[in-house]
């Protein structure tokens, strides 16, 4: 997939550590896969299928038209508790800015699918593990009130092993914010997809992940409420491999779809035909630059 | 070990049987003695570590939810989720608080090893959190106001429970609290852990005891997360700024109740009574605003917690009153 002008704008300075490492190691089925192949195919092992788990802005490219505009990147997160411990909370964010080239752990905008309009965020699992803190919660929460305004529809891509411990209890507190937006979005008539990937767990899971019309899970994504390794330290017994894994959650009633990486952009597609009027929602970008027509 | 329970044993347990001895017999003036013993108290409990606030939330002769429930004028329990089975930590009826009809959520922990089996230790469990978003649905339509006490440690971390979709559970009892059109007021009488506690704590109103306490993950969750070593708990504690005056300072938490010197068992009933007299004014309050006016109100309330840096990455900007 040729890489559109904003994600080459993004990726400019990393673009010879990328190539420094050639190869990567399936950890599945230890495979030496070519970079630029496994890239090719959306970071699924060629062999085996494994779904390695994806950056932001690499997922948005598999997934929108052409552009994205991205919001909400004036929200940047401060250090509230002034937490230390190892590292300071300061220093813990700008080492992951420097490893993901992320502001934080979600990225928000518009974009359109299939000519679709819609408002897409998409959490990355490089930044702090994924987990919500006082950015994420409101990045989510101002795509969600963006999208109302407009009457679009809402993608969300999950990834996060939960509430940010170095933001106490503000951390705690974007669940119930998120939720709120959430309800009021959906109470509007507008429609709300979350994608499950590898992994949800925790506040997240327990607020938005499941509160949309329409939840699907990456195919192989570990999907729970507590961590696994919660779980078999409280029990003291381990857990059968495919526990937590979004094809037991299909198997279980809790989700709608399991899909492979390589048909969520056809799925999602599909989805908003179903559930979105396209004349209704065409106009919708009209206003943003990179979508007036 | 609670530190609290170890810190009541020698003298101060001397000096309280002494005083009992000598009220008993009833004679003897004990004037002297009572008052090294709140000398003594002070000494002990007049300033607590933020651990040491986790030991009180978790002291074995606490005032439990089930205590405050009692104490209501009346309470009528309703069971179970409509699908699979009534949980014991998570205690719901109609109730009627200063002669005010009212739904009551808590959640119970027990006191005795087979009292904690029946309930859980507290942890509330996808059925628990089914059943009080029943209730919170069916007092917005009955239009009574929604009285929750929170203590728990977390959300039933168990494999029934994720297998029976805890997420979903603690999600959809969210959504419930936010759609409410009634008053919601929340009591923090123990301890408040994480997602668990909050799924009925997205209240109007969000009361807390002096030493109760309320965290994003319990200390030993957030030590083993981050340090891969439960052990350190009382470190854990210090950072994660989990006290009442702390959560005031945040403004998540509106208004703690001051206890007894010592903690809230030094003088139980007294000190249920002025939690449900904060609980009866905060509604007296709330009660003549609109249902329109009371969500937008609670969404504003979440809608602004928050702190973050601005574009020059130089000020935090935080966005409490």
């Amino acid at each position: 997939m040729a890489m559109p002008d904003w994600l080459r704008r993004l990726r400019e300075k990393d673009v010879s550590a990328e190539d420094a490492a050639l190869w990567t190691k399936c950890p599945a089925c230890g495979e030496m896969l070519y970079r630029k192949d496994l890239e090719a195919n959306l970071s699924v092992c060629t062999k085996c299928g494994y779904h390695f788990r994806m950056n932001a802005y690499d997922r948005i490219n598999t997934l929108v038209d052409a552009d994205f505009v991205e919001i909400g990147m004036e929200y940047l997160p401060g250090d509230p508790l002034g937490w230390v411990d190892k590292r300071s909370y300061p220093e813990k964010l700008e080492a992951d800015r420097v490893k993901s080239n992320l502001s934080e752990a979600v990225v928000t905008g518009f974009a359109t699918l299939d000519g679709f309009p819609v408002a897409l965020g998409v959490m990355d699992f490089n930044f702090r593990g994924g987990t919500m803190g006082t950015v994420v919660g409101e990045r989510i929460t101002n795509l969600l009130e963006e999208a109302r305004k407009r009457k679009l529809p809402c993608i969300v891509f999950t990834a996060s092993g939960g509430a940010r411990m170095e933001e106490g209890m503000l951390a705690l507190m974007q669940m119930a914010k998120t939720t709120q937006a959430v309800e009021r979005f959906m109470s509007d008539g507008n429609f709300f997809v979350t994608v499950l990937t590898d992994p949800t767990t925790g506040g997240v899971s327990a607020s938005f992940a499941f509160q949309s019309d329409i939840i699907v899970g990456e195919a192989r994504a570990s999907i729970g409420f507590a961590g696994r390794r919660v779980i078999e330290q409280t029990l003291r017994q381990k857990l059968p491999d495919n526990f937590q894994t979004a094809e037991f959650l299909l198997e279980k009633g809790h989700i709608d779809l399991v899909v492979p990486r390589a048909e969520l952009r056809a799925t999602l597609v599909r989805l908003l035909d179903y559930a979105v009027d396209r004349k209704r929602v065409a106009p919708a970008l009209k206003a943003v630059p990179e979508f007036a027509q | 070990m609670n530190v609290i329970v170890e810190r009541e044993k020698g003298p101060l347990a001397e000096l309280e049987a002494r005083i009992n001895a000598l009220r008993e017999r009833g004679s003897g003036d004990s004037s002297e003695l009572e008052e090294k013993y709140r000398g003594l108290l002070t000494d002990l409990f007049g300033s607590l570590t933020p651990w040491e606030r986790v030991n009180m939330a978790r002291h074995p002769k606490r005032p439990l939810a089930g205590d405050y429930v009692d104490a209501l004028d009346q309470f009528d329990e309703l069971h179970g989720d409509r699908h699979f089975r009534d949980d014991r930590a998570l205690v719901g009826g109609f109730a009627k608080l200063n002669g005010r009809r009212i739904v009551v959520l808590a959640q119970q922990k027990g006191r005795d090893t087979k009292e904690n089996i029946k309930r859980n230790f507290g942890m509330v469990s996808p059925e628990g959190y089914r059943k009080a978003k029943r209730l919170i649905e069916l007092a917005s339509r009955l239009r009574l106001p929604i009285v929750t006490f929170v203590d728990t440690s977390g959300a039933d971390p168990g494999i029934a429970s994720e297998e029976h979709a805890q997420s979903e559970a603690i999600a959809a009892c969210l959504v419930a609290l936010s759609k409410a059109t009634v008053p919601v007021v929340a009591t923090i009488v123990g301890e408040g852990g994480s997602g668990g506690a909050l799924a009925i704590a997205l209240a109007d109103r969000v009361i807390m005891a002096e030493n109760a306490v309320y965290s994003v993950a319990s200390p030993e969750g957030c030590a083993a997360i981050l340090w891969g070593d439960a052990a350190r708990a009382p470190e854990a504690a210090e950072r994660l700024k989990l006290t009442s005056a702390d959560l005031i300072g945040f403004g998540i938490v509106d208004r703690a109740i001051e206890e007894p010197l010592g903690g809230a068992h030094r003088d139980a009933p007294a000190f249920v009574a002025s939690v449900l007299e904060a609980i009866d004014q905060e509604l007296r309050v709330l009660e003549p605003r609109k249902p329109a006016e009371l969500r937008d109100e609670r969404y504003e309330k979440f809608r602004r917690i928050g702190a973050w840096e601005d574009d020059s990455r130089a000020r935090l900007v935080t966005a409490l009153p």
